[in-house]
C-alpha cells in the first residue's frame, strides 16, 4: 500500500470508531443540539430589541450567522478532548506501536469531529428558520458560506489537536480547549459591528480572522458584495492546517502514555 | 552469522532529562522463549519495552526484533509485534469486538479477516458472552484479556507484556496466568515485565533481572533463587526446653545457619523444592519434639535485589 493509500485507509479506520459511537451517547448527543438552539434564542431574544446594525433591517440576519460560526468554532474543541482522551488511556501506546499511518489519529479524529459539527450545525440552520432567518442570495452563496465556516472549524480542530496533545490530561484539554473560544468569538463582529468598541479592541477584533470568516459568511448568507473577505478566509484555513497539521502530528509521535 | 535472537538489545542507553532510565542494557531473548524482566518500580523494564516497540528512540546502543533495527525500519518492526503495555489499551465506548476488529484493520488485515479472528480471539480468551457489549462495564481482568486479544490479532511474532498483572485482584491475576501459559505453550516469543519474582518464576523460562537501568542477573528462576539462598524455613516448637534437641536436629537439614528467633522459634535458609518441610516435621517428630508450625517463606523482590546487590528493591517511579 502506498502512503497516501495507506494514510486514508487508516483515518477512515480511526474516524469511523469515533463517529460510530455518536448514537451511543444519546445525552451528549442531546446537549450538543440543545446548546446552538439556546444561544440563538438566548441572543435574538435578549439583544435583538435593543441592537441595530446600520445595513441590517434585521439584528437576526447579522447576528444569526454570527452564532452559526462561533458554535462551529467551539465544536472544535471536541477534538482536543477526545484525543487527550486517547493519550490519557494508554490507547496511544497502543496506536503508535502499530504499522499504521502517524498523521491517521488525527485526521480521523479531526474528520469525525467535522461530522458531528456538521450535524449540529444542520439543527442549527433549522432552528434559525424557524425563528424567521432567511438566506438573502442564492443556495450556492449559501452553500459557499457554510463550506468556509466549516473549513475554518476544522482547521481549528488541527490547533485543538495539538492542544489536546499537549496538556496532561482530560480536565486540562477541557478548559484548555475552551477558554481562547471565548475571546476569539466575542472580540468579534459576530455579535456586533466593531466601530462600536474602543478603538484598541477595534483593532483587535477587525485582525481576527474568526471576524473575517463571520464576515465573509455573513456576506454571502445576505447576498450582500463579499469582497476579498471569502479569500481571505480561505487562506486562513488553509494556512492554518497546513502549519498545525504538521505540529501536531510531530507532536503526536513523540508522545507516549505517562 | 551468530543465533538470530526474536528481541536483542545491545547497550541501549536511554536518558530523560537528568535520569539514566537505561545505562547500557543488553539483552537476548530466542524464539519461542518466554523472558521476564525483572525489576522494581524505575528500574528500566518500561523503557526498554519503549524501545523495543519503537515508542521511544534509544540515544545510543541497538536493539531490533527479529533482527530488524527498532530504529531504522519501525514500521517492519510494528508489523512483528504486539504490545499490551500497564493501562488496558482499549477504546471503551466500542464493544469487545468492535475494539478486535478495529485493531486488525489497522494491521490491514482486510475486514473479513479481522471479523473471523475477532471471533476466534473472543472465544480463546473467553469473551465470547461479551463480545457485544461496551467495554466500559468490562471488570479490570476482563479488559486485560481484551488487551492481550488486541495484541494478538495480527499473528505477533513477539509479543510484549508490560506488567500484565498490575492493579488486577488475586482471581483475575490467576487467570491472567493461565492465559499467559497458554501463549508460552502456542510458541510465542514473549517478553513480560513484572515486579513480582512469584509471577517471573510461574511465567518465565528465564529471567533478567534489572536495576537502574542495568542488567544485574540473568538466570533460570532456579538459578536466581539458589543465589538469593533458596527459601527461608520457619519452625516453631510447643516447649522451649526441646530448644536444643531442635537445633542439633534441624542444623544439618538446612543450607545455612539456623538462627534463633526467640526461645521456641527458629530460622534457617533452605534450598527450595527439595522436600525439607517433611522431613523436617518427621525428624523433628522422631525426637521427641512437638512441632507447632512449619512455614516457608519463598524469596521475595527483596530477597533477590539483597542478595544480588546488598540493597532492597527500592520503590522509585517508573521514568516514563
Amino acid at each position: 500500500m502506498n502512503r497516501l493509500k495507506l494514510t486514508m485507509h487508516d483515518s477512515l479506520v480511526e474516524a469511523e470508531r469515533h463517529l460510530r459511537v455518536i448514537p451511543r451517547n444519546i445525552e451528549l448527543l442531546i446537549f450538543a443540539t440543545i446548546q446552538p438552539i439556546m444561544f440563538l434564542a438566548l441572543f435574538a431574544y435578549v439583544f435583538g430589541g435593543s441592537i441595530s446594525i446600520p445595513g441590517f433591517d434585521n439584528y437576526d440576519q447579522f447576528l444569526m450567522p454570527g452564532i452559526f460560526s462561533q458554535s462551529l468554532v467551539f465544536g472544535s474543541a471536541f477534538t482536543s478532548i477526545g484525543l487527550a482522551e486517547d493519550l490519557s488511556k494508554g490507547l496511544v501506546d497502543r496506536l503508535r506501536s502499530l504499522p499504521m499511518s502517524r498523521s491517521a489519529v488525527i485526521i480521523g479524529r479531526t474528520v469525525s469531529d467535522l461530522v458531528r459539527n456538521l450535524l449540529t450545525f444542520c439543527v442549527m440552520l433549522t432552528a434559525a428558520f424557524l425563528l424567521g432567518f432567511r438566506f438573502g442570495g442564492s443556495i450556492l452563496e449559501a452553500l459557499i458560506a457554510t463550506g468556509l465556516l466549516v473549513l475554518f472549524s476544522y482547521a481549528l480542530s488541527w490547533v485543538q489537536a495539538l492542544i489536546g496533545l499537549t496538556v496532561s490530561s482530560v480536565e486540562a484539554a477541557n478548559s484548555a480547549g475552551f477558554i481562547w473560544m471565548f475571546p476569539l468569538t466575542f472580540v468579534s463582529s459576530a455579535f456586533v459591528d466593531p466601530s462600536t468598541m474602543p478603538s484598541w479592541l477595534e483593532v483587535v477584533a477587525n485582525a481576527n480572522p474568526f471576524t473575517v470568516v463571520t464576515n465573509a459568511a455573513r456576506a454571502l448568507y445576505n447576498g450582500l458584495p463579499v469582497g476579498n473577505d471569502a479569500w481571505i478566509s480561505l487562506l486562513w484555513s488553509v494556512g492554518l492546517i497546513v502549519v498545525f497539521s504538521m505540529i501536531a502530528t510531530r507532536k503526536f509521535s513523540q508522545s507516549t502514555s505517562s | 552469522m551468530t543465533e538470530r535472537f526474536a528481541v536483542e538489545m545491545r547497550g541501549v542507553v536511554k536518558r530523560f532529562d537528568d535520569t539514566l532510565a537505561l545505562n547500557g542494557v543488553d539483552l537476548a531473548v530466542p524464539t519461542g522463549a518466554v523472558y521476564g524482566l525483572l525489576g522494581p518500580n524505575g528500574a528500566g523494564k518500561t523503557t526498554s519495552v519503549k524501545v523495543l516497540t519503537t515508542l521511544i528512540r534509544p540515544d545510543a546502543g541497538m536493539a531490533t526484533i527479529d533482527g530488524i533495527d527498532v530504529v531504522a525500519q519501525p514500521d517492519d518492526v510494528r508489523r512483528r509485534i504486539g504490545l499490551t503495555g500497564q493501562y488496558a489499551a482499549v477504546d471503551e465506548r466500542l464493544t469487545a469486538r468492535e475494539n478486535l476488529v478495529y485493531v486488525g484493520r489497522l494491521f490491514h488485515l482486510g475486514t473479513t479477516e479481522a471479523r473471523l479472528r475477532a471471533g476466534n480471539l473472543l472465544d480463546r480468551f473467553d469473551l465470547a458472552d461479551s463480545a457485544d457489549r461496551v467495554v466500559k462495564g468490562f471488570s479490570g481482568g476482563m479488559r486485560r484479556r481484551l488487551d492481550i486479544a488486541m495484541s494478538l490479532i495480527a499473528h505477533p511474532s513477539v509479543l510484549f507484556l508490560d506488567e500484565p498483572t498490575t492493579g488486577l485482584d488475586p482471581r483475575s491475576r490467576l487467570g491472567m496466568w493461565d492465559v499467559i501459559e497458554d501463549l508460552a505453550a502456542d510458541g510465542t516469543t514473549v517478553l513480560l515485565t513484572t515486579q513480582y519474582l512469584e509471577e517471573a518464576d510461574r511465567l518465565a523460562e528465564q529471567i533478567v533481572v534489572i536495576d537502574h537501568g542495568q542488567v544485574i542477573a540473568e538466570g533460570s528462576p532456579d538459578e536466581l533463587k539458589t543465589r538469593t539462598g533458596g527459601a527461608l524455613l520457619q519452625v516453631s516448637i510447643a516447649r522451649a526446653e526441646n530448644r536444643e534437641v531442635a537445633l542439633s536436629v534441624l542444623a544439618p537439614m538446612c543450607s545455612g545457619r539456623v538462627e534463633i528467633r526467640d526461645d521456641r522459634t527458629f530460622e534457617a535458609p533452605i534450598v527450595a523444592g527439595d522436600r525439607v518441610v517433611p522431613s523436617v516435621i518427621r525428624a523433628l517428630d522422631d525426637a521427641g519434639v512437638d512441632v507447632l508450625d512449619v512455614v516457608v517463606r519463598r524469596p521475595s523482590l527483596d530477597d533477590v535485589f539483597l542478595a544480588l546487590t546488598g540493597h532492597a528493591a527500592s520503590g522509585e517511579e517508573e521514568q516514563s
